[in-house]
């Protein structure tokens, strides 16, 4: 399969008022089109931070992200991003948030509405058009924010932790609704994750990264079937996998752990 | 029961009903009155230091009828107006700016943190020197008065303006340019209202102070003039209605807010 984003020898160092802090180290791979990509790594280990420097939000201290061949280097509507936090815009309606980037890139009201319509009803969320961020819950606002992402069409969608902030159970249904949704668009996307289950659940591909100073250290094939249910978590094909993983990332999350560091 | 009820009500942040609410509101109202009619009819305050009651509702009557008290509430409204809305015209667009651009920021925000400090009070002769005792020179008094706290207060709410957002807007498709008006704009304008509802109120203490010195209408001349003539319940009559526009106009900016932010919650928060 042919790469559709690369990331070269990228670094990211941070001057903190002493120290200059090395976030990430000479990190380099590749996402093949429409690849499921999951980066798991322990807390400040500069995973978000990958997602960042791809989205142009920040800028890599070496190295370089190329996107379909191109180097890039500010933000653009070709990377769509989620966040943990949660980012609908207030003041619009959840069918606003959803056509927001549509309208910014001044499509006709009629595309926007069909993106709409497309969209409420992949997540779900018929009936809630008209409301406001406000009246919904967590997971809802997450829906919203994945579909608002998506109907932009993006070439890579870019998924900081997006479900960090939910409860387990609506956790586990949120990536059930991602993975069904991705089926049908098959879109190429990074899930940044500090969950191992969430990580081997979902992802084709697993970088495992190591601890602060973040650099990546495996490269795990998930091979399970791309239909993929919840029940999926109890085979002993996917405890495997996830024993695997777990020992990778046990080492470093113990470093972390020592090393005392803010989250980040 | 009643300690029961009173356990409740006794919760930091519990919620009361709304005719409690209203009630309490009711009582410290009729409190004042009460403790007003016990002085004054009671005969423990001679009426030049306070009248009763019944002489304030007396003077209104004379001052609507006789005195044409609703002159010097147009002349008062219209300086205040002017006044504010000028300090708006410049403050909110300048305020917006100084949140969203460091270089903004750098320029005005010690200068103008310099200046606020001085009272507009203080100002007042040199105000009248260089503007006259005209209108300019009220509405320079209360533009003053009101500027510089308004754009400080507005370049505060600017910059809370959640970083977040603006990083989504941008994988979005918006520009630097558009950010503006897209993004920062609309997530500020609650607070920018709120920041106007507020400076308003204070819009009005330096009409009464601009009032005071050389004017010749306007509710503050009309209570300098009363106090000259010993006339307490004229000057009462006057504050009484300087606090009713108060909150008529506060209730006109919550009504505005409610119908222009229907997506913020009770209370504020997004």
């Amino acid at each position: 399969m042919e790469n559709k984003l690369c990331i070269e020898n990228v670094s990211k160092v941070f001057q903190e008022k002493n120290a200059t802090v090395t976030a990430l180290q000479n990190t380099s791979f590749c996402v093949a089109e429409s690849e499921f990509v999951t980066i798991l790594g322990p807390s400040g280990c500069g995973k978000s931070t990958i997602l960042r420097i791809i989205a142009g939000l920040e800028e890599a201290s070496s190295g370089r992200v190329l996107l379909d061949g191109k180097e890039i280097k500010e933000p653009g509507k070709d990377r769509g991003m989620v966040f943990q936090a949660y980012t609908l815009f207030p003041w619009l309606t959840v069918e606003q948030n959803i056509a927001f980037g549509l309208n910014v890139a001044g499509r006709s009201r009629s595309d926007q509405q069909d993106a709409v319509k497309f969209y409420i009803e992949r997540i779900g969320l018929k009936g809630f058009e008209q409301a406001y961020p406000r009246k919904l819950s967590g997971g809802m606002k997450q829906r919203v924010a994945i579909a608002r992402a998506l109907a932009n069409d993006p070439e890579v969608l870019l998924m900081d932790e997006p479900f960090g902030a939910l409860d387990a159970q609506t956790r586990s249904v949120m990536q059930e609704l991602l993975l069904s949704v991705w089926d049908e668009s098959h879109k190429t996307i990074l899930f940044v994750t500090h969950d191992v289950e969430e990580a081997v659940f979902i992802g084709d591909t697993i970088y495992v990264m190591t601890a602060r100073p973040g650099k990546i250290k495996a490269r795990i094939a998930v091979d399970l079937p791309t239909k993929r249910t919840y029940d999926l978590k109890l085979s002993d094909q996917f405890l495997t996998i996830k024993r695997d993983v777990l020992e990778l990332i046990r080492e470093e999350a113990w470093k972390a752990a020592n090393a005392n560091l803010p989250e980040g | 029961m009643i300690l029961l009820a009173m356990q409740k009500w006794a919760t930091a942040k519990a919620e009361i009903t709304r005719p409690l609410y209203w009630s309490l509101a009711a009582a410290a109202f009729a409190l004042l009155l009460l403790v007003w009619s016990v002085l004054t009819y009671g005969g423990h305050v001679p009426p030049l230091f306070l009248p009763a009651p019944d002489d304030i509702v007396k003077a209104a009557v004379l001052l609507f009828a006789e005195f044409d008290l609703m002159q010097d509430i147009y002349a008062s409204v219209l300086r205040v107006t002017f006044g504010f809305l000028l300090a708006a015209a410049i403050g909110v667009p300048l305020g917006i700016m100084m949140g969203s651009l460091k270089v903004f920021e750098a320029f005005f925000e010690p200068f103008l943190g310099f200046v606020r400090y001085m009272p507009a009070s203080a100002f007042i002769p040199l105000f009248i020197l260089w503007l006259g005792i005209g209108e300019i020179e009220k509405i320079a008094v209360i533009f003053f008065g009101t500027f510089f706290q308004m754009t400080l207060m507005v370049m505060d709410v600017t910059k809370n303006v959640s970083q977040e957002l603006i990083d989504t807007s941008y994988t979005l498709g918006v520009s630097k340019r558009s950010v503006f008006w897209r993004i920062i704009l609309p997530a500020s304008l609650p607070g920018i209202l709120d920041t106007m509802r507020i400076t308003f109120g204070w819009a009005w203490t330096y009409l009464v102070v601009a009032e005071i010195v050389a004017a010749s209408s306007g509710l503050g001349y009309m209570i300098m003039q009363s106090q000259r003539f010993l006339k307490t319940a004229h000057i009462i009559v006057g504050i009484l209605v300087i606090g009713v526009i108060g909150i008529i106009i506060d209730l006109v900016f919550k009504w505005l807010y409610g119908r222009l932010f229907p997506w913020m919650g009770k209370g504020g928060a997004a």
